[in-house]
């Protein structure tokens, strides 16, 4: 067979931050590409700015350029590479647009640069709804009746066309954004005029409403001799009105019949076709009315996705690998099966297993979002579940989630009357699927539920058999129970966790009888071939039915237990960190065991560790992978939250953990433990008590003084966390469904004013500490250390500061015994330096001082844990105290505010952004602009800065306004910022607030005169008035900065901009 | 009421039993397509066999009028992982337990069905006995050791139309369904095509019959001088059951109608036609039945996803003279396709005709239209 005639040199686009609606996928696809370039012996040049990836990894490309994916750094990238051709289709709807304006620019002609994957034609045609519908028409497939709205007014004109309720759907935007449904005018006015603002092309498609219709998704794939394979068909198992990726869904489908799925097949192939993707993956999505059949074809993505990333570990099939080598110009037949190795990846993949996704939501993070599910998506992350039946699956899928439910009547709220729990079930929401369950408890049959929900009654069929299973287990106790029963219970996926909860006895007694009768989990292959042929790639589930396959991995081995479902405080940084734990353990020679239920992740990728457990991240889940594989270590450690949390237990069980004790961690994270280690180390620690309950809350808060830091316990990501001024903010606070008790306590800190916060990440093997880094945040203490922007190195830290840091941070190491990394947080003002939090665990800031430091931390990290120490590691050699010269790192943070409409933007002690990028360049100010730039809202160069400042910062905004009024600036700025900037002979424009009559802030930001706001939150009075400017911005793209420290640098970053052209550079020619 | 599968190496599966309750023998097999059990239910060339569906849910969608090969099962049994409750569908009609009741079938669920998949795919093709009411089981083993299996069993004569008869039904099914299997292109005239029917799926007849053809189905054995009293402009042998050699008697009509007329095989027809030439088949060790197997049409390279459902295979290795192989398996290289170098004769061992399964070969009834139209002439010279 002919090899194909391949570019020399392939450019690859990775998607930037994670945001919602693109996530991990496509570091997971875009290291498949990389490695699959590789293999070829291509050059490979990557830009991407997400430092937390794999894929920016040194070793997987040729140059890596940690640059904003702008049109002008990729204009740069490609004069200084000259890169034959752009792979523009692993990156997620990022890259793709990217390179449509590569395109439409020139700049592809400019640099004799082509695309490989995609055309810019096929992109078009897939991406415009417009000309996508025509082409559809034109080749005899049905869409959905529809217009395009480019104005208001037409939208109005025409909305008879479709009737109501319409969807909107704005052109060229990101996981849906910006669309919504529109019940009547006065919903579809504003909707349509916000979908124009937001869509690139500036128009809006209005359809008419498939809602209630069955919803599926083919992913397919093409080669260039026109051979077209489905690799997966996936089933929404909410219907059509819900994003698919908000939806819970099946994959394969379960109620099509072979007529109806093979006319979905056709069509496939025709709209791949038709589109004219020649070569590589598509996702393919389709409606189908449940009782006239009538099928529709709802779009389509010319590249890889968040599903085909579930298709591909659903089914085994590596989608973006192949679809890379395709779109070099290899055809299926030429390419291997992986997992089988006999067989070639020209076939569809046979599943004998069903594969549940559910999504994981932050609505607990983002209260003022409103939690109704519809075309617009809103979730933050998703987990995965393999189980040999639907039932299993669902109920593997719910403890995978992590929200403390384990099983479908777990926690589920009470309602108040009929009439509520119709509404939860005809109105989606995040919580249907538990709602569904609660119907079937109260007694309404399947086909009421299907009328309210539209949800497939073969799903709640399934679904009301398991609540009429767990209302047969509740009827008994934990040692009554009839063994059949327990074993149906198990077989239909319900947890331990559950049935100990039912029985109200704890896990372990539901455990143990269990295994007294020898009811354990059987673990069978995910082979791509419903067991035709043997598999050679070693990627398992569990299953209560079914006879265990493939035997323990043999020789020395580690289990590396993963981080789960992406959300707010524990992201892609989490699977980075336990990616590189299994490269770093392959160092030392042992064989890798990953566990872990995140679709989305490069750990899952069937040959990141030797050996994959698709496995709900739980105890039981965990402890029965470490039963059957006996292996001489576990490591919990690089995970987050989410592994760290089964430590204690597993070790009282007796497995090897591997790293720092779980008694360590304890002293760190307990409170008493923790100042107790501070006082024995003569650390100074924020004065700090906790309350158990409102009247000792009180008490204690006078006695510690406001400002005041609370929390409740035990969260996460800064989970409920508050600043609070004065005590009547104490009452508002508690009112928030704060619950503080016996075993809920509220902790209470002495906020630091003025400080600066440090974050430091260091090694330690037990009896040497080296500094992987040191991060400088630019906002003060009180924002959340995962929302803040920071640099590396230190700015603005004195000599012997930093020489402080690193000495505390030693001793804290050298006293828990860490072995592996440990982070700790200090904050530093007038009044000293304090020690504000000690996690001794990888952390989030891992990846960004990896990439900036080119040295895999956390890889390291696993070595030391498998007993190597650090003067064993010639890697980190000269480190210590040394600090790089010549580049400043920039972190800065993304959050999702565009996406949840009506959140306030504004910036504090709770986490809520979704990812980070990194900014780098000779000096701060370029290296924060290219940060921001990359973090989508780029520094304006010109035009009008709306400035709103409480008094506090009053005077430290003079340098800063002056300084943008000298860079040309127009200001304008509320009364009170307006008078004292007067006062200190800085022009200014005057301005009202939105509600002091016009012209107001928020006319002028939609005029499109403002480019900049820097708003500072001045207390709960106006809160409202001044969130709704900052949403507005938000809403309408334009930078809103809500610290004074935050404006200092965007000056600085303004300048830096204004001071020439930002120059590119590949991480491997970094110092 | 509890059932069981017991192989012939004494390996045993438990399960429930639903549909008719009975106890049968036959060949176990599996089969790893994942929707289509109606149609797999009522395809003739499942004869004699024990069929396992490796997909764990069956009869999600129930049973409907339209999803139907043939007018019975002829199947010896049916094994499942999970066997749905409830049908849901708009089209459904029924329960798939309802369907096996009424046309007798012994079902088994709550099968390790991947683990029987694995078993078969080790161990090689088992006898099996599939009892779901209440037969002891030493009764049982006793009845399981005296079978002898299908091998040697001419199942053509069991499934075979009794006399001939005139086939003119169309496509049935979703409206779209239907319209995606319309003809590329329509035939200037109708050619009266005779099918041989050894055990035939009904989907190929509307592929004929969707293309203008005037079908006459006659029993296996008919005498080629019969069939030639018949006027036909081409011949159609089919798929069915067994093992070819089994169907000897068919032969010499099957080589002189080849000689004569414009000839298309497919799977038994296929194998047919191979031993009628002078070729050989064997038996496969554990067969190929799915939806998802790549065959490569060796004339473009290109590669399609078929139906398969075959558990003797022609030896690719040793063709018959004066034929050349077409097509082959990609999974493991078995000949899937060949064509007589100068009369006009061609076969496939795969299911174009889908049925469950993909629409990628739909094009080899177009050549069988083309080839007669070659041999007969464009027009109706009648007209």
């Amino acid at each position: 067979m002919m090899k194909p005639v391949m570019p020399k040199s392939v450019l690859v686009i990775g998607s930037g931050p994670i945001v919602i609606g693109q996530a991990c996928e496509f570091d997971y696809s875009g290291v498949q590409a990389l490695k699959a370039l590789k293999e070829e012996g291509i050059r490979t040049i990557l830009v991407n700015n997400n430092p937390a990836t794999i894929m920016t990894d040194p070793d997987l490309c040729d140059a890596t350029y940690l640059e904003p994916i702008e049109p002008w750094a990729l204009e740069a990238i490609l004069e200084k590479e000259r890169p034959e051709a752009i792979l523009p289709t692993v990156g997620g709807q990022t890259a793709l647009n990217a390179a449509m304006v590569l395109h439409q620019s020139g700049a592809l002609d400019r640099f004799g640069c082509h695309l490989i994957g995609a055309s810019p034609q096929a992109i078009r045609a897939a991406e415009d709804r417009d000309a996508f519908k025509a082409i559809l028409a034109r080749h005899g497939m049905e869409t959905s009746r529809s217009f395009v709205a480019r104005s208001v007014e037409e939208g109005l004109a025409r909305v008879a066309e479709v009737g109501y309720p319409a969807i909107l759907r704005p052109s060229f935007t990101l996981g849906g954004a910006g669309g919504g449904i529109a019940r009547t005018e006065a919903e579809f006015g504003p909707l349509l005029a916000y979908g124009l603002a937001l869509s690139p092309s500036g128009s809006v498609l209005v359809e008419e409403s498939l809602i209630g219709w069955k919803e599926f998704e083919l992913e397919v794939i093409r080669d260039r001799a026109d051979n077209v394979v489905v690799i997966c068909s996936i089933e929404n198992l909410d219907p059509m009105g819900v994003h698919t990726g908000d939806s819970v869904t099946v994959a394969p489908a379960q109620t099509l019949s072979d007529k109806e799925y093979q006319w979905m097949r056709d069509w496939a192939k025709r709209v791949i076709r038709a589109v004219g993707v020649d070569t590589g993956g598509s996702n393919i999505q389709f409606a189908l009315h449940p009782q006239t059949g009538r099928m529709v074809v709802i779009e389509m993505n010319p590249r890889v996705s968040r599903s085909s990333a579930l298709a591909s570990k659903a089914t085994g099939y590596p989608i973006a690998r192949v679809a890379t080598q395709l779109a070099l110009g290899y055809t299926l037949d030429q390419l291997p099966n992986l997992i089988t190795r006999t067989t070639p990846a020209a076939f569809e993949p046979a599943l004998d297993y069903v594969v549940v996704k559910i999504p994981r939501w932050s609505f607990d993070k983002f209260r003022e979002t409103d939690p109704t599910l519809s075309t617009h998506m809103k979730s933050i992350g998703e987990v995965m579940a393999i189980g040999r039946t639907f039932k299993e699956a669902l109920q593997k899928a719910l403890r995978s989630v992590e929200i403390g439910r384990y099983g479908l009547l777990d926690g589920v709220p009470p309602v108040p009357d009929g009439n509520t729990l119709k509404a939860k079930l005809a109105i989606p929401n995040w919580e249907r699927l538990f709602y569904t369950a609660l119907a079937f408890q109260h007694g309404l049959c399947v086909d009421e539920v299907r009328d309210l929900s539209g949800m497939d009654p073969w799903f709640l069929e399934q679904m009301a058999q398991l609540v009429a299973t767990e209302n047969r287990l509740r009827f008994f106790s934990a040692e009554a129970c009839p063994a059949d029963l327990l074993v149906q219970a198990k077989e239909e996926g319900f947890a331990d966790r559950r049935l100990c909860k039912l029985w109200d006895v704890p896990e372990a007694q539901v455990r143990q009888r269990r295994e007294a009768m020898g009811l354990r989990p059987v673990y069978l292959g995910v082979d791509t071939c419903a067991a035709e042929f043997e598999a050679k790639t070693p990627y398992f589930y569990s299953s209560y039915s079914g006879t265990s396959e493939g035997v323990p991995l043999a020789g020395k081995k580690v289990v590396v237990v993963g981080s789960g479902p992406n959300r707010v405080g524990q992201g892609i940084e989490f699977d980075y960190c336990c990616c590189q734990a299994v490269f770093g353990l392959k160092d030392e020679g042992y064989e890798t065991i990953m566990v872990n239920c995140n679709p989305e992740t490069v750990s899952t990728d069937f040959d990141t560790a030797g050996r994959l457990y698709f496995e709900p991240v739980t105890l039981e889940d965990v402890k029965a992978i470490l039963d059957r594989e006996r292996p001489d270590g576990v490591v919990l450690t690089f995970g987050g939250q989410t592994p760290l949390k089964l430590a204690r237990e597993l070790e009282s069980l007796g497995y090897p953990l591997w790293g720092t004790s779980p008694s360590a961690i304890h002293r760190a994270e307990d409170r008493q433990e923790f100042q107790a280690l501070c006082q024995k180390l003569g650390l100074n620690a924020p004065p700090g008590n906790t309350a158990r309950n409102l009247e000792e809350a009180h008490a204690k808060a006078r006695e510690l003084g406001f400002p005041l830091m609370v929390r409740p316990s035990y969260v996460l990501g800064g989970q409920g966390m508050a600043l609070l001024t004065e005590e009547a903010h104490l009452d508002q606070y508690l009112a928030q469904a704060i619950e503080v008790s016996e075993d809920h306590p509220l902790l209470l800190d002495s906020f630091l004013q003025d400080a600066v916060e440090i974050d430091v990440d260091a090694l330690c093997d037990g009896r040497d500490v080296v500094l992987a880094g040191m991060l400088e945040h630019i906002e003060k203490a009180g924002i959340h250390s995962g929302d803040s922007s920071q640099v590396f190195p230190p700015q603005t830290l004195p000599q012997d500061l930093q020489a402080r840091v690193e000495d505390l941070t030693r001793q804290v190491a050298l006293e828990l015994g860490v072995v592996g990394m440990l982070n700790l947080q200090f904050a530093w003002n007038r009044e000293g330096l304090f020690v504000l939090e000690v996690n001794p665990r990888v952390s989030r800031t891992v990846p960004f001082l990896s990439k900036a430091r080119k040295v895999p931390f956390a890889r390291l990290a696993a070595r030391l844990m498998a007993g190597r120490m650090l003067s064993d590691l010639p890697e980190l050699k000269g480190l210590a105290g040394d600090r790089p010269e010549g580049l400043v790192f920039v972190k800065a943070s993304v959050f999702p505010f565009a996406r949840l409409l009506g959140e306030d933007p504004v910036l504090g002690p709770e986490m809520k952004s979704t990812g980070e990028v990194m900014g780098v360049a000779p000096s701060f100010g370029a290296a924060f602009a290219k940060a921001l730039s990359g973090a989508g809202v780029p520094l304006p160069q010109g035009g009008a800065v709306f400035l709103s400042v409480r008094d506090q910062d009053k005077e430290a905004l003079v340098p800063v306004a002056r300084g943008l009024a000298d860079l040309g600036f127009a200001l304008v700025a509320t009364r009170g910022t307006r008078l004292h900037l007067e006062q200190r002979g800085v022009p200014v424009g005057a301005v009202n607030k939105v509600g002091e009559g016009k012209p107001n802030a928020a006319d002028l930001l939609k005029a499109g005169t403002l480019r900049l706001v820097i708003n500072t939150p001045m207390g709960r009075k106006s809160q409202r008035d001044e969130a709704s400017i900052r949403c507005q911005a938000i809403a309408l793209g334009v930078p809103c900065i809500t610290t004074v420290e935050g404006a200092r640098a965007a000056l600085e970053g303004i300048r830096a901009l204004k001071g020439g052209r930002l120059s590119v550079s590949p991480l491997q020619s970094w110092p | 009421m509890d059932g069981i599968l017991l192989l012939d190496d004494g390996t045993a599966f438990s399960g429930k039993g639903f549909g008719h309750l009975g106890t049968r023998v036959g060949e176990a097999v599996f089969t790893t397509a994942m929707v289509g059990y109606q149609e797999i239910l009522t395809d003739p060339s499942y004869a004699g066999q024990i069929v396992a569906m490796t997909f764990p849910h069956i009869g999600n969608y129930g049973v409907n009028p339209q999803d139907v090969e043939s007018r019975a099962p002829a199947l010896a049994g049916f094994v499942v992982h999970d066997v749905s409750p409830a049908p849901s569908s708009w089209r459904a009609h029924g329960s798939i337990q309802d369907f096996l009741r009424l046309h007798g079938v012994v079902g088994l669920c709550g099968v390790d069905t991947r683990a029987l998949a694995r078993h078969c795919r080790t161990r090689g093709t088992p006898k099996a006995l599939v009892s779901n009411d209440g037969t002891p089981l030493e009764a049982l083993k006793a009845r399981l050791a005296a079978f002898q299996g299908i091998d040697g069993e001419d199942l053509t004569a069991r499934v075979t139309a009794k006399a001939p008869y005139t086939f003119a039904e169309g496509f049935e099914g979703p409206e779209g369904f239907v319209a995606e299997l319309a003809p590329a292109r329509m035939p200037g005239r109708a050619f009266k095509v005779v099918c041989l029917d050894f055990g035939l799926k009904e989907n190929i007849l509307k592929n004929l019959t969707a293309r203008r053809c005037q079908v006459t189905v006659v029993p296996a054995y008919t005498p080629l001088d019969e069939i030639l009293a018949l006027g036909p402009h081409g011949v159609f042998l089919s798929n069915g059951p067994g093992n070819p050699e089994m169907a000897a008697a068919a032969l010499p009509a099957v080589r002189g109608l080849a000689e004569r007329l414009p000839t298309f095989g497919i799977c038994f027809g296929h194998q047919l036609l191979a031993l009628a030439f002078g070729g050989k088949t064997y038996k496969l060790p554990f067969g190929h039945r799915g939806a998802n197997h790549p065959v490569k049409r060796l004339e473009t390279g290109r590669v399609e996803i078929t139906s398969h459902n075959h558990g003797f295979s022609v030896d690719g290795d040793r063709l018959p003279a004066g034929f050349s192989a077409t097509h082959v398996n990609l999974n493991d290289g078995t000949l899937e396709g060949m064509r007589h170098e100068s009369l006009p004769v061609f076969s496939v061992q795969y299911h174009p005709e889908s049925s469950p399964g993909p629409h990628d070969s739909l094009y080899l009834f177009d050549d069988f239209i083309a080839m007669m139209e070659e041999f007969h002439g464009r027009r109706d010279a009648r007209r």
